[in-house]
């Protein structure tokens, strides 16, 4: 490899590193997300034109930002100017404000408060959750359109117009640069939270295609999930979250075999468990714990914030409780019945009743979890979930009702979109013949 | 990817100047909160270790301190990232802090690609290839 492939690999890898915060104090700056990604890329395209020559400076961030700042202030002077010959046209306009903003006072803020407005309006609720999704990966976690575009499995033009688009709605609907206040907080938060899971588990488990897994995502999510948990340390379901993440995480490398083929958390070699996830995980949920436990306090007036543990705190516990087995057999399943019969107390959902009915089948024998399962096939929204038939056979096949089981499996196989997990099922369908 | 950074320095420089130590506390903070470090750790002197040796189908323990050794490992860090390149601009913004603050130092940060199992599998297979080529 030559040198100058060379730096420009590694004015790639300070790109990823410095763009979200050089974004961030940029859209403060000059308060439209669009035009501060503009002034990042100018920077960029500088450095790529001058790095080679006068080598890597060695405070590059610094670089950057000197000169995206640069290319703001040519911005407005140039914005100024124009404006000074529609100001002497017609005179009647009065004393006129100047456009540009202080720069130099501006960049001096903390530049963590920018990145925390900046995840705010990339998950803000004006965007389609596949907006936020896309601006979310483009702006916090530094991905070219193209790597999104390969994540999502759609054309690259497709994330390029989904961007472009999501930048002009924000502007035009003159989305301010804040951290929303106290009343708006708690569902801001969980719809940002919410972006961040929903990329995690579209690497975790790919809906469709031909992987199982994504791991990249699941690292891109992780990432994103960490950053927030600093830029936002006082609250308790960021911290839950990023503790759920890391210990599903941790089952990453045990959760496929050699050819890719998916292993299901029993089957799983547990030795493969990355313990650094692990631990980090349980740190990062006996923080939730402490900080939910703290907004218990009936001194806080705060009424919009659910008592106690939240839903990521709950599903990263039940994580805890798989992970703390080092055998399938020390699984401590009354304790996850008990959590997600809480979960779906404060988050009721079809999906969480069918978790508690595996939980329960596991707890107190399959005939219990069947009789859960069961009442939940009349829930429309789960006609099309390949998990249901997928426990359902599972318990089936526990309870010796072979050619039911059977059955279950081969439907739950027709209805999911992705190529190994369908393989998986129908070798499971094939094995209740036997 | 991940990636194991591990420090290397000659044992007898002795211990970094509080400046130093701060930096790198400042540097281990922001790059935790970028999502990239997982976690690091500082290692005592070698007086206080000792090596485990299997030569000539014999496994011998040596007490320290390695005394022979030029450079002693002196801590590790372990990153999430995206590239090669990333790493290394982990490192070279580390060494930059030792060359402010500790201009006398001199050592090494070696940056290491972590494997799954599955990656050893895939060295091994493309191993033999390399080998045809160059014989």
């Amino acid at each position: 490899m030559d040198t100058n492939t060379d730096t420009h690999r590694t004015i790639d890898a300070v790109w990823r590193i410095e763009s979200p915060r050089l974004i961030a104090g940029l859209t403060r700056i000059v308060r439209d997300v669009g035009l501060a990604e503009d002034f990042a890329q100018d920077a960029l395209v500088a450095a790529l034109e001058q790095w080679p020559e006068s080598g890597i400076p060695v405070n590059p961030g610094a670089w950057l930002m000197a000169t995206a700042k640069h290319r703001a202030i040519d911005h407005f002077r140039r914005n100024t100017l124009l404006d000074r010959k529609h100001e002497e046209l017609g005179r009647e306009l009065g004393t006129k404000e100047m456009t540009a903003p202080d720069l130099d006072s501006a960049l001096d803020d903390d530049v963590g408060d920018d990145l925390l407005r900046l995840v705010f309006i990339s998950c803000h609720p004006v965007l389609s959750t596949d907006a936020q999704v896309a601006l979310t990966l483009r702006l916090i976690g530094g991905l070219t359109t193209d790597e999104i575009a390969r994540a999502f499995l759609v054309p690259e033009p497709t994330i390029a117009q989904r961007i472009v688009r999501a930048k002009r709605t924000l502007a035009e609907k003159r989305v301010p640069f804040e951290v929303p206040r106290r009343a708006e907080l708690a569902s801001r938060l969980a719809s940002v939270l919410g972006v961040i899971y929903l990329i995690f588990n579209e690497g975790y488990s790919a809906t469709a295609g031909d992987d199982w897994m994504r791991p990249a995502l699941c690292e891109d999510a992780l990432r994103l999930g960490r950053i927030l948990a600093g830029l936002a340390p006082q609250e308790s379901e960021v911290h839950g979250l990023v503790a759920l993440m890391e210990i599903q995480a941790s089952r990453s490398r045990a959760r496929s075999g050699p050819s890719g083929e998916p292993i299901l958390l029993f089957d799983q070699n547990r030795a493969h468990w990355d313990q650094l996830l692990i631990q980090r995980g349980l740190t990062a949920l006996a923080l939730a714990e402490k900080l939910s436990s703290k907004n218990l306090r009936p001194t806080k007036p705060d009424t919009e914030r659910l008592p106690g543990q939240g839903p990521y705190a709950l599903q990263a516990q039940i994580a805890a409780c798989h992970a703390r087995a080092r055998t399938p057999a020390e699984t401590d399943w009354p304790r996850i019945v008990t959590l997600y019969t809480t979960l779906a107390r404060i988050a009721p959902s079809p999906v969480v009743e069918l978790n508690r009915a595996v939980a329960v089948g596991m707890a107190f024998g399959p005939a219990a979890g069947l009789e859960l399962v069961d009442a939940l096939t009349a829930d429309r929204s789960l006609q099309n979930y390949h998990l249901l038939p997928s426990v359902r056979g599972d318990l089936l096949k526990k309870l010796s009702r072979f050619d039911e089981a059977r059955a279950e499996f081969a439907r739950a196989a027709s209805l999911t979109q992705n190529v190994r997990e369908r393989t998986l099922l129908l070798q499971r369908a094939q094995a209740c013949l036997t | 990817m991940r990636f194991m950074m591990i420090v290397k320095h000659p044992e007898k420089q002795g211990p970094p100047p509080k400046e130093l130590m701060d930096a790198i506390a400042i540097l281990a903070e922001e790059e935790a909160k970028a999502g990239s470090m997982l976690g690091n750790g500082g290692l005592g002197p070698t007086a206080l270790g000792a090596r485990v040796r299997l030569s000539g189908g014999r496994v011998t323990v040596t007490d320290g301190p390695f005394t022979e050794a030029k450079e002693v490992i002196g801590g590790y860090a372990q990153f999430e990232l995206k590239s090669k390149e990333e790493a290394v601009e982990s490192a070279v913004r580390f060494m930059e802090l030792h060359k402010k603050y500790w201009p006398s130092f001199e050592g090494e940060t070696e940056v290491r690609q972590m494997f799954d199992p599955e990656d050893f599998a895939q060295c091994a297979k493309a191993a033999p290839e390399k080998e045809a080529v160059s014989t």
